[in-house]
Formats: structure tokens, sequence, C-alpha cells
């Protein structure tokens, strides 16, 4: 398997407004603060955190959507952070985005026929009929009946109207989507019904997908690995049945518990954090996640973890599996 | 489930004609509007049809039976309105300064909304130094006195109706750039806009064809009740005699004879029409503005 896209130690810090007249030491929200991982081809890696840990800022940063403050993103041997402006549209084709409210991403004063048909115009020299004959494989592709080609967005449900989010993100073929939240917004019944259709898609297109959310049941339904994020950097990142079975970082091993079980057979003992997770413009020294871990060691409020292979292409940072500087393996 | 249900259904694609939308529909329940867009095209209409509708050429000085000027000559069969300190016709002159006043409007609105809502978007969008530098810009053109502003260009340049329409245009698109600012600051947020980015659509098709038709209604209401304010300052221009020129009418300048207080306390009759012409007319398109906020606001539902 080849790797698609390689993240490699992506920042983004957003500038705050200095204090006062003359300020001082100019602050910043570490949102997203150096994350690096791969995604291979056709693969679906889930990215899960609690809100505000920056897994949306992630995804625009990888995208360039927003400026990225430090870090490398190559897409297919292409590093996104060297193109200039006009390569970075053309290369636009190739990696698209599904938005978290479908209510806010489709254009109230476009048909949906125009929606689609906006992305195929800027990035391929088909005519008109080859545009239309598109256009409707799509939508049928993505469960819609062709006749809705003529309406605007607000006479549609909000399942529809991610499905034609959906739809304006495979026109062009992408090789990578980013899937920022898209069931986040919708129904529990029609969840699952767009999830399956994010599934059967991937096949029949080959898609890649980063999918962002903080829904952990989702993860397991539909990604291969996992990344953990917290407080903008990833604190585990591993292959989706090991990390299930058996999570690493006292983050994941809260989150995981948190999942309900209707089972009792199956019921976990509760990890409970305390506190509320800590401001990104001063995160804790050291470990990020030392303010809330029950395991806190003194080691973890001076020295940062980096991310270290425990199992099998199964990483975490955490000080809990090392002892003088040697991993320890699990615990 | 829901894809089976939807294909059964046959779903005919709506061709909604203007007087079918929602908008109108709300637009029709607001009689002052309606009264007042039924007003505004009779001035319009007027306007437009003035040489065919008035009786004497506005120009020429009415001779009476005794073979002079019939000078201040009071209402009558002959002149329904009467005639001025020249002995011209007060009707024709009149539906001729309806020509003037509402055309000086309309261009001065057309310059000032074309100047706004360009200037507004780029600030908007593009934010940073661009905005800082436009926001600033629209700051010292609100800072400047407008009459006193429109009186030194106008004794400039020559007084001419091309002139107050340029001069109204260039003083009054400050309220509409900060209006479109703000609208496209919110728009530019939306998913949309993101999604048109991430799809590599550039700017300016993005400005264009995303952001203007979803802030057209905000626009729209601007731009009309502009108007009113345009009339007024035209009026006030020509009133003050720097607006449009003498022997050309004009509503505001039709009210300079006022001025004397013979013609103000015992002939009425030549500044009351025109008067009431700009209040009406005024009056008129501040009903038309206020329904099509209203009206073009989704947030109301049609009831």
């Amino acid at each position: 398997m080849s790797t698609l896209l390689e993240v490699d130690g992506i920042k983004k810090w957003f500038g705050l407004e200095r204090e006062g007249l003359f300020g001082g030491e100019r602050q910043f929200v570490k949102a997203v603060d150096d994350i690096s991982f791969t995604i291979n081809k056709g693969e679906t890696l889930g990215l899960v955190g609690e809100s505000g840990c920056g897994k949306s800022t992630a995804g625009r940063t990888i995208l360039r959507l927003i400026e990225a403050t430090e870090g490398k993103v190559v897409l297919d041997g292409t590093n996104l952070y060297d193109l200039k402006a006009k390569d970075l549209k053309k290369l636009r084709k190739d990696m698209q985005i599904v938005f978290q409210d479908p209510y806010a991403s489709l254009n109230p004063r476009m048909k949906v026929k125009d929606i689609l048909e906006e992305p195929i115009k800027i990035h391929t020299t088909l005519t008109k009929q080859q545009r239309e004959e598109k256009i409707k494989q799509v939508i049928s592709d993505v469960g819609l009946n062709a006749m809705y080609l003529e309406r605007y967005p607000h006479e549609f449900s909000g399942g529809q109207r991610q499905r034609i989010g959906i739809a304006r993100a495979l026109v062009v073929e992408p090789k990578l989507i980013i899937m920022d939240e898209p069931v986040s917004a919708l129904d529990v019944s029609v969840q699952a019904q767009v999830l399956n259709l994010i599934q059967d898609i991937q096949e029949k297109y080959n898609l890649t997908y980063l999918f962002i959310t903080h829904n952990l049941s989702v993860v397991k339904h539909i990604s291969d690995r996992v990344a953990v994020m917290y407080l903008g950097r990833i604190v585990e990142i591993g292959d989706k049945s090991a990390f299930f079975k058996e999570p690493l970082h006292p983050y994941s091993k809260a989150l995981i518990s948190a999942i309900p079980e209707t089972s009792q057979l199956n019921r976990r003992e509760r990890v409970i954090l305390k506190g509320d997770i800590p401001s990104p413009v001063n995160p804790p020294s050291g470990c990020r996640f030392h303010t809330r871990c029950p395991f806190a060691m003194d080691k973890c409020r001076e020295v940062e973890p980096a991310l270290t292979e425990i199992g099998q292409d199964h990483f975490v940072a955490c000080h809990l599996y090392e002892v003088g500087g040697e991993v320890i393996g699990k615990i | 489930m829901t894809q089976q249900f939807a294909q059964e259904i046959e779903i005919k694609p709506k061709k909604k004609g203007v007087f079918e939308t929602d908008a109108w529909k709300r637009f029709k329940q607001n009689k002052l509007a309606v009264f007042g867009a039924v007003l505004l095209s009779l001035f319009v209409f007027v306007a437009l049809l003035a040489p065919v509708l008035a009786p004497y050429d506005p120009y020429v000085s009415q001779v009476n039976e005794l073979g002079t000027y019939d000078v201040h000559a009071s209402p009558s069969a002959d002149h329904l309105l009467g005639t001025d300190s020249l002995g011209r016709d007060m009707l024709s002159r009149l539906i001729y300064g309806a020509r003037v006043s509402l055309s000086v409007a309309f261009a001065a609105v057309l310059i000032a909304t074309i100047t706004g809502v360009i200037l507004g978007i780029i600030a908007g969008y593009y934010g940073k130094w661009v905005d800082t530098a436009i926001m600033r810009l629209t700051d010292i053109v609100i800072c400047f006195p407008v009459l006193f502003l429109a009186i030194s260009i106008a004794t400039i340049l020559k007084p001419s109706i091309f002139n107050v329409m340029i001069i109204i245009g260039l003083v009054s698109w400050t309220t509409m750039t900060r209006l479109v600012r703000g609208e496209v600051l919110r728009i530019r947020e939306t998913e949309y806009i993101e999604a048109a980015r991430a799809m590599g659509q550039n700017n300016l098709i993005i400005m264009a064809k995303h952001i203007l038709p979803n802030i057209m209604a905000p626009i729209v209401v601007q731009a009309t009740l502009q108007t009113a304010e345009a009339i007024l300052t035209e009026s006030a221009l020509s009133f003050l005699g720097v607006g449009v020129q003498q022997p050309v009418p004009s509503w505001g300048n039709m009210l300079n004879e006022a001025t004397s207080i013979l013609v103000l306390q015992f002939k009425p009759w030549i500044w009351i029409p025109a008067g009431l012409a700009i209040l009406l007319t005024i009056l008129c398109i501040n009903f038309v503005g206020d329904g099509l906020r209203d009206a073009l606001d989704p947030k109301t539902k049609k009831t």
C-alpha cells in the first residue's frame, strides 16, 4: 500500500490581539501544534478528539484553506505548502472537503445543478452535455433523484443536503476527501444512511478519507486507523482493532470508557477525567494531558512525551510506556 | 427508504415568475408599500411621458390676453398650477422637473451603489490592510459635510445636471460600503464560500457568484432608501442655486422662488406643488424601501 497523504509536523497558531498599547509578547492560540501522520491509498483515518482540540483546524490546514504556520503536507508526491496559488488551484481537484453543517455548506441561491456543475467547470474541459451526464451519474451515486437537480438547497432535508455536499466533492473525482464531521449535524437515523453512503462511494471512487469526528462509534464503524487528538497534538495513533481493544493513552482509555454499552457483560470501568480542557493559548508544560491524567507523574509535568511505537503500527505519546528512555511496552 | 420514496413521487420542477415568489406575496400584504410603489410608478410614468403630458413648453414664458407676460398668475383653467415669476406654466415645469429630479436621483444612486458595492465586497472579502484602507477612506468621506463639499465642487466645476449626479454619487456611497462590508464579513465565513475556495474557484467569481447574490436583499433596500436621500440632496443643492440650473426645471430650483417672502406668503401655488412632489416621492420611496426590507428578509415567512 502506498502513501497518499503525508502530514509532517504541521502547526497552526492563531495570533491574538496584543493587549494594551504596546502589548508585550504576542500570544498565540496553538490550535494545531506539530502533528504528523500518513494516510495510505484507499484507507480511512479517523481523527477524534473533543471539541476545541483542533481537529477541524487540522483538516482545513492540510487543505491549505487556512495557511499553516509551519510544516509540510505531501499529497501524492507534491508538497502542497510549496505550491503557488495558481498550481494549488489545479491540485484542488485531487482533494475535497465535506462540511459538518449541511445547512450552511450549500449556496442558497444556486440550484443543485449549478452547485454540482461549478467544480467540473473549473477543473475540466467537458462539454455542457458531458457535464450534465456526469452530474446525473454522481447524483444517483449519492442516492438522489436526478429530478432534484432543478431545485434549491432549502427544499431539501439535512440528510439530502449532506448527500448533495458529498456529490459536490465527488464530481471532480478527487483522491482524498476530508470529511469534517459529516454526520454530526444529522439525525441518528439518517447518520447511518449517510455513513453507509460514504463507505459505498469510497469503494466505487477509490477514495481515501480523513474522517474527522468526535463520535467514537462512528470511527469504529468507518475507519481503518484512528488518531486521537488532544489540545492540538496527536496523543495516540494506531490500527482500529488494536486501538479499540486496548487503548494505550490514558486519554484514549477515558474516551473509550465513555462509549455507552448496553450489555452488562461488556461494562467497563469508567475512567472519569477531572476538569476541563486547558486553554490552547497557554498549554500545560510537559505532557499537555497531565492536568487531567489520573496517572500523572512528576516527569509528565516537565518533559513532553514523543510519539513512540509501542505495538505494531501503534504509536502513543505517554511517559507511562517508557522507563529511562527505554520503551517498556504495554502495561 | 427515503430514496425509494423520492423516486415514486413525480417532482415537477417549478418555474416561478417574479410575481409568484414569496417575497412578492409578502410585499403585496404591505398596503403602504403597494401604495408607495403605485404612486412612485405614476411619477416615473409622468416623468417619462413629460412631452406628451405637459400642457405647455416649460421654457417659454406665457403671454396673456393683454399681450404681456403672464407673471405670477394664480391657478386657472389655462394654467392649472399658475405661472412663475417669468410667466412659465408651473404644471409643465413640475412635470419636466420630475424628469430631472428623478433621473438625477437614479443616476446618483447608481453611481453610489456600484462604487459602494464594489468597495464593500473587496474590503470585506480580502480583509486585512485592504479592508483597513477602504474603511478609513470611507470614514474620511463620511466626515465631509455633504452640502459644503457639493457646493465647493459645484462651484469649481460648472453646475450642471451631470455634475450634480456625480457629486451626489460621490458623497453617498459610504453607507452602502459599510453595509456591504458587514454582510460580506458574515457570508465570507459560511461553509459554502469555504467550499468554493476548496474547489479552487477564483476570488472574482466567488465574490460575483457566491457572495453578491446572497447580499442582494439589503443592497436593494439600501439603494431604494438612498434614492430618497438623493432627491433631497438634489433639491437642497438646486434650491441653493448650485445644483440644476435655470432654465432647466427641477423640483429643488422651483422651490427657490419661495425665498421671496411675497411668494411664500401670497403665492403658495408656486412652491406648494414642488414641495409636495418632493415630500410624496420621498415618502413613497421610504414605504417601498421598508416593504422591500420586510419582503426580502427570508426569516419573515409568508403567512
